[in-house]
């Protein structure tokens, strides 16, 4: 076992090309046994590539990786395995048909006398596992029925089943909850006291300056700085990251609130398996122009359900009435919500908002296409003049407008999305974790963006489960919890903790407060 | 077949469809219909049966594309049982032999040339032609890598799902049709056994071109390209000389090697 402290993997000049681009020049980092080493750089920096190339996923870089002082040279990620490296990587990667203890000991099956897997063992393990993770789940549930936060938690399932040392996580917390942040942080402090080294990965400030001991700051391929975390200022990271001051945070301004546009009354959806029971009950709000209306709920609150409803995505089981400017509305399909001028940008871009094939141009293009027809045949022109229009605006970061998008960055992706649904001129906007992966200064503008948006005269409705975000971002705050609304806030009565507390399912707030969490008294 | 394959499916019964309407072309061309309840008979000309052949291709396809989208039978499923469907009806409609003296006007759109060149290479350039441009440029084209990229997201973006689905494969039977069509009319004759094979042939095109079986990449320029050799393959081994079972072994390998060195650029 190594000592603390050590370094026991390195990246030492590493460049990496794809094609003619380089998204990695000559890079390097160290990785310190029973530390956590957060590295941070805007949307497309290198971050993952870099990881990748440290867990074995490739193998054509230049420069050397030391593990424990010695050149390693992983041909493969189970290679990368066995010297005891593991990587959990920033999209999901379980296998939606199998179970969830399969996907755990995926590869590595437990077998019986006969040579047969060992279920019961299986079962076992797994459910010890899921314990320490706090995850309520039954080892044998289907990974697709999963919401993705609990996804997520199971990724690091996998990586502690694997008795790693070193342990890459990029972008953990993206889709998860705050609760779920705690449990995960928790299991982190008690990761580096047993001497192992994680390496973490995340656009949010407070969470790299509350766990990290080192943070290390690339930009452009290269890294730009490392230092103990005490020796750093949030400010000083992001204007290394950035490579310049970063001016005018955003800050709300009220918005003439106008007319009603957009009313929902008692949406209901039923759960599908359990009869009785609902995913979303009873919601009814409604949003004006120019007014942003945050829906703030922890994972597996319906908020996400809510959205697909009011979009036409459940109209044969759900029930209740949308409004469209004082008008119902009856939208059974998701073409029938885009023409009314509603977008939705749903929450897990890589199942439900891209085709990883498609090129950045065509996936902008994608909800719009009439838009760039010419006597009925898609002209490139339009395409390109679309596509780099709000390329521009998002400040999309691809080598040309037909790169496929899944060459992107995590967090170009999502601006993707966000671009699709813009060029779609809508004039209800549902964001669904709309920063999902976005780095510190583009998030910035993305929240400018939006209250642009809404001083244009769009209504919009952001479900976010950041709570900082909620409330810089909207004008009133509406909390579901357990498929419920819990409570309504203005801006000015809105705090963390009341928001919290709203958000809190009954059966816990009242049998387990979240002593485990800083989240309710922070 | 690759705009089917480009959704995510398969069409394994072209060649069957392409039999069975071949066959009623032919059929309807030698004996027209006759309704002994009515006590009527109607006589074709090569129009008339033409179309029915086609429009018989086209339900066969919309049949397909029922089973895919509304009763979500896999597509493999599917249309592995309307191979086996329509080979039957081929067989009972033709009572298990070829039909052949067809008639000066049919045989020559098949056999026929213009400008020297022959009518079948006007009609295939035309159909590529055509598929080229619904592919790269319209709205259905477009929808059709959507799909198959990734369902969930197509929905969620408007489309119509079920809709671009059942298209490709009324497409893909259609198209089956006029192969059935050029077929029957060069040989003049409609064997019950046309086209056996031919499903496999057309996956391989489609695969040697690049397009990927689980959906959404791919184009037509390279399933010509994977037509043009497995049809070099098909007839320069027969010139050759060399043993119809090596053939076979042959174009195996072929089939293989092509994927193998698509799959490694496209690693890159
Ligand atoms: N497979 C690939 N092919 C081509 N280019 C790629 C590929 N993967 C990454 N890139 C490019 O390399 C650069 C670095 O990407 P990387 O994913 O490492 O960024 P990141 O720092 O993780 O960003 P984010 O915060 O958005 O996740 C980007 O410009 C991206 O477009
Ligand atoms: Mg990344």
């Amino acid at each position: 076992m190594s000592e603390h402290d050590e370094v026991v993997l390195a990246a030492q000049g590493i460049t990496k090309r794809f094609g003619g681009v380089k998204a990695l020049d000559e890079a390097h980092l160290e990785v310190r046994a029973g530390q956590v080493t957060a590295v941070m750089g805007e949307n497309g920096a290198g971050k993952s590539t870099l990881m990748k190339v440290l867990a074995g996923v490739y193998q054509d870089y230049e420069g050397r990786i030391l593990r424990n002082g010695r050149e390693a040279v992983f041909a493969n990620p189970r290679q990368a395995q066995e010297h005891g490296v593991t990587i959990i990587h920033q999209e999901l990667n379980l296998i939606p048909n199998l179970s969830v203890a399969e996907n755990l000991f995926l590869g590595r099956e437990f077998l019986d006398g006969l040579g047969l897997i060992d279920f019961r063992r299986m079962r076992r393990e797994a459910a010890a596992l899921l314990q320490r993770l706090d995850l309520d789940v039954d080892p044998r549930t289907r990974i697709s029925t999963l919401r993705v936060g609990q996804q997520q938690i199971l990724e690091i399932a996998r990586a502690l089943a694997l008795h790693a040392r070193v342990i890459i996580m990029d972008e953990p917390t993206s889709a998860i909850s705050e609760r779920e942040v705690d449990v995960l942080f928790g299991l982190i402090d008690s990761l580096r006291r047993e001497g192992v080294a994680i390496v973490y990965i995340s656009h949010k400030m407070d969470e790299v300056f509350r766990i990290a001991d080192r943070i290390t700051i690339m930009r452009d391929g290269r890294t730009v700085g490392s230092a103990p975390r005490a020796a750093l200022s949030h400010d000083g990271v992001v204007r290394m990251m950035v490579g310049r001051d970063l001016k005018d945070f955003f800050v709300q301004t009220p918005t003439a609130r106008g007319s009603e546009v957009l009313r929902v009354q008692e949406i209901c959806l039923p759960h599908p398996d359990r009869v009785g029971d609902f995913l979303v009950k009873d919601i009814s709000f409604s949003v004006a122009r120019g007014e942003v209306l945050g829906l703030f709920g922890l994972m597996g609150a319906g908020r996400s359900e809510l959205f697909e409803t009011i979009f036409g995505l459940h109209a044969r089981t759900a029930s209740g009435q949308v409004f469209l400017e004082g008008r119902e509305v009856r939208l059974s399909s998701c073409a029938e919500a885009i023409a009314a001028g509603l977008a939705l940008v749903p929450e897990d871009r890589k199942r439900q908002g891209l085709m990883m094939d498609m090129s950045v141009a065509a996936s902008i293009s994608l909800a719009s296409l009439a838009q760039v027809e010419r006597f009925g045949f898609l002209s490139d022109r339009r395409e390109r003049a679309l596509a780099g229009d709000f390329g521009q605006r998002l400040r999309i970061r691809a080598v040309s407008h037909r790169q496929p998008v899944k060459h992107l960055s995590g967090g170009n992706q999502q601006k993707v999305v966000l671009a699709k649904w813009l060029a779609t001129r809508p004039r209800v906007l549902l964001l669904d974790e709309p920063t999902r992966g976005i780095d510190v200064n583009a998030k910035n503008q993305i929240y400018r963006l939006i209250h642009e948006l809404a001083t244009a005269g769009l209504a919009i409705v952001v479900v976010s489960s950041e709570l900082p975000e909620i409330i810089a971002l909207a004008h009133r705050i509406i909390v579901l919890s357990e498929g419920r609304q819990t409570a309504e806030f203005s801006r000015a009565q809105a705090t963390e903790e009341s928001i919290l507390k709203a958000a809190l399912p009954r059966s816990l707030s009242s049998s387990r407060p979240p002593s485990s969490s800083g989240a309710a008294t922070r | 077949m690759t705009l089917v394959i480009l959704t995510g499916g398969i069409d394994l019964s072209v060649g069957s469809i392409l039999a069975l309407s071949g066959a009623i072309m032919a059929g309807l061309l030698k004996r027209g219909t006759e309704l002994e309840a009515l006590n009527l008979y109607i006589g074709y000309g090569a129009p008339a049966a033409i179309v029915v052949g086609l429009l018989v291709g086209a339900s066969l396809g919309w049949f397909n594309g029922l089973m895919v989208t509304r009763f979500r039978v896999p597509p493999f499923i599917a249309t592995l049982a309307m191979l086996t469907i329509a080979r039957g009806l081929t067989k009972l409609y033709t009572g298990g032999e070829a039909i052949t003296g067809l008639g000066q006007v049919f045989v020559s759109i098949g056999s026929g040339r213009l400008l020297g060149i022959p009518n079948q290479f006007w009609i295939a350039a035309g159909i590529v032609l055509v598929a080229v441009v619904l592919l790269r440029k319209t709205r259905f084209g477009r929808y059709v890598y959507a799909v198959g990229g990734n369902e969930e997201a197509a929905t969620l973006s408007g489309l119509n799902v079920a809709r671009v689905k059942r298209s490709v494969y009324v497409i893909a039977g259609t198209l089956a049709a006029v192969g059935g069509l050029i077929v029957t009319s060069r040989l003049n004759s409609a064997t019950p056994i046309a086209g056996e094979g031919m499903e496999l042939d057309s996956i391989a095109a489609v695969v040697i071109g690049g397009t990927s079986l689980s959906g959404g990449r791919g184009s037509v320029a390279g399933t010509v390209l994977g037509a043009l050799i497995i049809g070099v393959l098909n007839s320069g081994l027969v010139i050759m000389g060399v043993d119809p079972f090596w053939q076979q072994v042959i174009k195996g390998c072929v089939i293989l090697v092509a994927v193998v060195i698509d799959r490694l650029n496209y690693k890159e």
